[in-house]
């Protein structure tokens, strides 16, 4: 990451892997400089506007001062202290709600990858146009329509509460009174559906490179069509199901949308503070604290995550 | 057969099914509600029926001007990104060099970072330089996000090619710019179109990022957000209706114009 990528040192001899060899070609081989000339003006992009603003927020996030009289750096810690002594319910409930968004996904999604990989036949193509094509429309406009779906009196509330769920939920405190609009399940459930595509995909992707034979083989070895799935499908399914989580979690952790336009004071999220404190309050140490803190709590969740399954696979 | 063993056969199918409603159920609200005439300021419950945002799709303030900004940014973002990550994956998906694992690194890290995180840091970074927020700074933040995405579609199709096509036209004597022009280029596209393809959504859809750059620039995500708060016009919902009609046209297209590629060849 470190400018010396970018000088135009003499790159080490290929690895003798058969693989390198045949991807290098011997005129390729000479022009040196070209690798890092293609490379140059992407990572230099990225530089500028990807790693030198972290670098940004994390002095802001250690400076005291005021709007009026700018900002210094004081090495003052106590911010990062406060901040989470000040959010950390915010920051739970970002880790819960997208916790159960994510675990929704995998259930909702999976049978629908499923379905597109081994049982849609010539409804395929069909069936991943539906599931793309939404990524088309504006997410805020789609978000706005669970408004009307989730209504008071609509058909859905009426539905659940002529079946009393809805006092199971308002029970367990998930729900409020004969409501479902700003309540932590409506924020969930727009979590869920805003990202349940991010599942699909990755989860369809693992799915259609198994060969149908291996279930077939399964069977003939008097698998059960459950053991079949255990120890057959969902074992090679597994790099789909990780890169599917990662993709929902991390963008859910750090959504305001779904908690502002479905969810009340009382849904708030990690992201709706930090667009707070940085678009209306203006304290931007605080905000840049906070924003630090999650971005380290990601950090540590992706490298979590590929150190089990290699970059290579999710690059 | 009995209809207990016919519900577990299709078990599967029927779960599937379910989710694909959940997943086109808004879809199916934004459309109906592109025909309605709402009582109030807000367009969230059913008054009547009428055509006539259709007739005036432009009828409210703003909404046009900002998606034409909005295309316009979209437009711009794509090419620049496009352009720029081609680039980053050929030299990734061709090449060994020194720090490899560093830049890819470096591409992955924005797609694994939540959008508010990336938006504050750059936030800090204008407000650091004293760049003045509006169409620019957008842009500029656009590029980025974007940047990785087609760096990972491109360099997939690249790394997936068969090199001795190559070979095969310098052994025919092209030169490096003709065997690049008439094989390479033709084989990645695409894997450029997929990548610019989804630059465009992207950039076009983007809320969170766009609402910490844009200072006072209001794009069509910008514009739908403020009017979730002052009223929200049918208009919305007639872009939004037409956005999927446009998406699933393109991609019904792409796909028939993939699958006559496929027939020609076979």
């Amino acid at each position: 990451m470190s400018s010396a990528t970018l000088t135009g040192t003499p790159p080490p001899p290929p690895p003798a892997t058969p693989a390198a060899a045949r991807r290098t070609t011997p005129r390729r081989r000479r022009g040196r400089l070209t690798p890092y000339l293609l490379l140059l003006p992407g990572l230099l992009w990225l530089l500028v506007f990807f790693a030198l603003p972290v670098i940004y927020q994390a002095s802001t996030s250690v400076q005291t001062g005021s709007l009026e009289a700018g900002y210094e750096v004081t090495w003052r810690f106590a911010t990062y202290t406060e901040a989470l002594a000040d959010y950390w319910p915010h920051f739970l409930r970002s880790v819960v709600y997208a916790g159960t968004a994510t675990v929704l996904c995998l259930l909702l999604g999976y049978p629908l990858a499923y379905l597109i990989a081994f049982r849609a036949g010539r409804w395929r193509n069909l069936i991943m146009i539906l599931v793309i094509a939404p990524f088309f429309t504006s997410f805020l406009i789609r978000t706005l329509a669970w408004k009307t779906i989730l209504a008071d009196g609509g058909v859905v509330v009426e539905t659940l509460n002529t079946l009393h769920v809805l006092d199971v939920t308002a029970g367990l405190g998930l729900t409020d009174g004969e409501r479902l609009l700003a309540t932590p399940l409506a924020v969930v459930c727009g979590l869920t559906y805003n990202f349940l595509p991010f599942m699909i995909l990755p989860l369809y992707t693992s799915l259609e490179r198994i060969d149908p034979r291996l279930h077939e083989a399964a069977a003939d070895l008097y698998a059960r069509p459950a053991t079949v799935f255990r120890r057959v499908t969902l074992p090679l399914s597994m790099p789909g199901v990780v890169a599917g989580t990662l993709l929902t979690f991390i963008p859910a952790g750090g959504d305001y949308v779904n908690a502002d336009l479905l969810g009340s004071t009382d849904t708030r999220m990690i992201g709706n503070v930090i667009q707070v404190q940085f678009l209306r309050v203006l304290d931007y140490p605080t905000a840049a604290a906070l924003s630090f803190i999650l971005m380290a709590v990601i950090l540590v969740v992706v490298s979590v995550h590929i150190r089990r399954s290699g970059t290579e696979d999710l690059v | 057969m009995a209809p207990l063993t016919w519900f577990r056969r299709h078990l599967v199918v029927i779960f599937g099914l379910l989710t694909l409603g959940y997943l086109l159920l808004p879809n199916v609200v934004v459309t109906v509600f592109s025909f309605n005439d709402p009582a109030g300021r807000f367009n969230y419950a059913w008054n009547e029926f009428s055509t006539d945002a259709w007739s005036r799709p432009c009828g409210v303030d703003g909404l046009c001007a900002s998606l034409a900004l909005s295309l316009q940014l979209a437009l711009w973002s794509t090419l620049a990104a496009t352009v720029l990550g081609t680039m980053t994956a050929f030299a990734l998906a061709r090449y060994r060099f020194r720090a490899r694992g560093a830049v890819n690194s470096l591409i992955f890290l924005p797609m694994a970072m939540p959008e508010v995180v990336m938006a504050a840091s750059l936030l800090t970074l204008f407000l650091n330089m004293g760049a003045r927020l509006g169409f620019w700074t957008v842009l500029i933040a656009h590029i980025m996000f974007c940047l990785s995405f087609v760096v990972t579609a491109v360099k997939a199709r690249v790394m997936s090619m068969d090199p001795r096509l190559e070979q095969a036209a310098q052994d025919l004597y092209a030169g490096p710019a003709q065997t690049f022009l008439r094989v390479t280029l033709p084989i990645a596209w695409p894997g450029i179109a997929a990548g610019a393809l989804l630059a465009f959504a992207l950039s076009f859809d983007d809320f969170i990022i766009t609402n910490f750059t844009a200072g006072s620039t209001v794009t069509f995500p910008m514009y739908v957000w403020g009017s979730a708060q002052r009223g929200t016009p049918v208009q919305i919902n007639v872009v939004g209706t037409a956005m999927f009609l446009v998406a699933v046209l393109v991609v019904v297209v792409s796909m028939a114009v993939g699958n006559g590629r496929k027939r020609m060849k076979a």
